[in-house]
C-alpha cells in the first residue's frame, strides 16, 4: 500500500484518506498544502480490491461510517468529513 | 507503484457536456447543481472517472463497491438527496443545493452519511451469492424490488395489503419519490431521470 507525501512543516504524522473523484477530499488537500503541513494520503478508490477492504476497516476503527475526507492525527485524534475551523484546531 | 490502477482522462469538453444537461435536467424539475461551477465540474468529472471504471455513475463522495446491485442507492442522483437537501440543503457531495444554498442564504457544509450502516460494509470483493437475499429486515423492507431492477410481475405475495383492488400496480422512484400506475416503471423517472431500475414497488 503506497501512501503519497506532500512535503511541509512537520506536525506529527497527519494521515488523510481520501478518494481521487471527491471534491472535499480535494478541500482537504487543498488546505493542508495552503497550511503548509506535511501530511501523507492515499486515494482509496485507487487502490485494488483486497488493499480496498483493508483501508476501509482501519478508516472505521476512527470513523465508524467509513466517510471520506478521514484524517487521522498522531493515531490520537480524527476529522471525519472536510471541516475546515476543525482541521485547524486539531492540526496545530 | 503497485496496487494503485490508472485514473482515466476525461476531456473538459465532456465534463461541460454533462454539465450542461444535468444543470437543465435539475432546473426543469424544480433541483439546482451547486452554483460554485468549478467544484460541480469537480464532482461530474469524478462522476464521469466512475463511469469509467465502472460502468455507473457511482458517487463521486463515497467508495463504490464496483457491483452495480450493491451500488445502485448510490448511482447519482442517489436514494438520500432529497432527503439531504430538504435537511441540509445540500446532497451528501454538495452536487445538488437547494434554493437558499444557491441563492447564497445557506451554506452547503460537511453532512453525516445517509446511507445504511449495512450498505456501508460491504465488502469490494464479490461476495457469495445472494449473501443478503432472506436476511432479517422489515416488512416493508421486505416487500421493496430493491435488489433487482423493478419488474411488472412482482409476486402476488409481495404486493403490499390493499394492492389486489388496485387496478394497476404503483411504482416508487426511491430517488425522488415519483409515483405513476401502471403495468411497469417508466424507462427514466420524468422528474429526477434515474432510470427504470430506480423504482419499486410502492402499491
Amino acid at each position: 500500500m503506497t501512501f503519497q507525501h506532500v512535503e511541509g512543516t512537520d506536525k506529527g504524522r497527519i494521515v488523510l484518506y481520501s478518494l481521487s473523484t471527491c471534491m472535499w477530499c480535494r478541500m482537504a488537500k487543498n488546505l493542508l498544502r495552503d497550511l503548509g503541513i506535511g501530511y501523507e494520503y492515499i486515494d482509496v478508490d485507487s487502490l485494488q480490491a483486497e488493499e480496498k477492504d483493508a483501508i476501509k476497516k482501519e478508516i472505521k476503527k476512527w470513523n465508524p461510517d467509513g466517510s471520506y475526507p478521514t484524517i487521522i492525527i498522531n493515531d490520537k485524534e480524527c476529522v471525519s468529513g472536510f471541516d475546515e475551523a476543525e482541521i485547524r484546531e486539531k492540526i496545530k | 507503484m503497485s496496487g494503485t490502477t490508472d485514473q482515466p482522462e476525461i476531456p473538459p469538453e465532456e465534463v461541460e457536456r454533462v454539465f450542461k444537461k444535468l444543470d437543465q435536467e435539475a432546473e426543469s424539475a424544480g433541483y439546482h447543481l451547486n452554483p460554485d461551477t468549478t467544484f460541480t465540474r469537480g464532482l461530474i468529472e469524478g462522476m464521469l472517472v466512475n463511469e469509467r471504471r465502472y460502468g455507473y455513475w457511482a458517487c463521486p463522495c463515497r467508495l463504490a463497491s464496483g457491483r452495480k446491485s450493491e451500488d445502485l442507492d448510490i448511482i447519482c442522483p442517489c436514494d438520500y438527496r432529497d432527503a439531504d437537501l430538504s435537511e441540509y440543503g445540500a446532497c451528501f457531495c454538495a452536487l445538488y443545493v437547494s434554493q437558499d444554498v444557491k441563492d447564497g442564504k445557506r451554506k452547503a457544509r460537511r453532512i453525516p452519511e445517509r446511507r445504511p450502516a449495512e450498505k456501508l460494509s460491504a465488502e469490494t470483493e464479490p461476495p457469495a451469492a445472494s449473501a443478503a437475499e432472506g436476511s432479517a429486515g422489515s416488512p416493508a423492507e421486505n416487500t421493496r424490488a430493491a435488489k433487482e431492477p423493478a419488474r411488472a410481475e412482482t409476486p402476488a405475495g409481495s404486493a403490499p395489503a390493499g394492492a389486489a383492488e388496485l387496478k394497476y400496480p404503483v411504482w416508487r422512484c426511491k430517488v425522488c419519490g415519483y409515483l405513476c400506475a401502471r403495468d411497469g416503471p417508466p424507462e427514466v423517472c420524468p422528474i429526477c431521470k434515474a432510470k427504470k431500475e430506480r423504482f419499486e414497488r410502492f402499491l
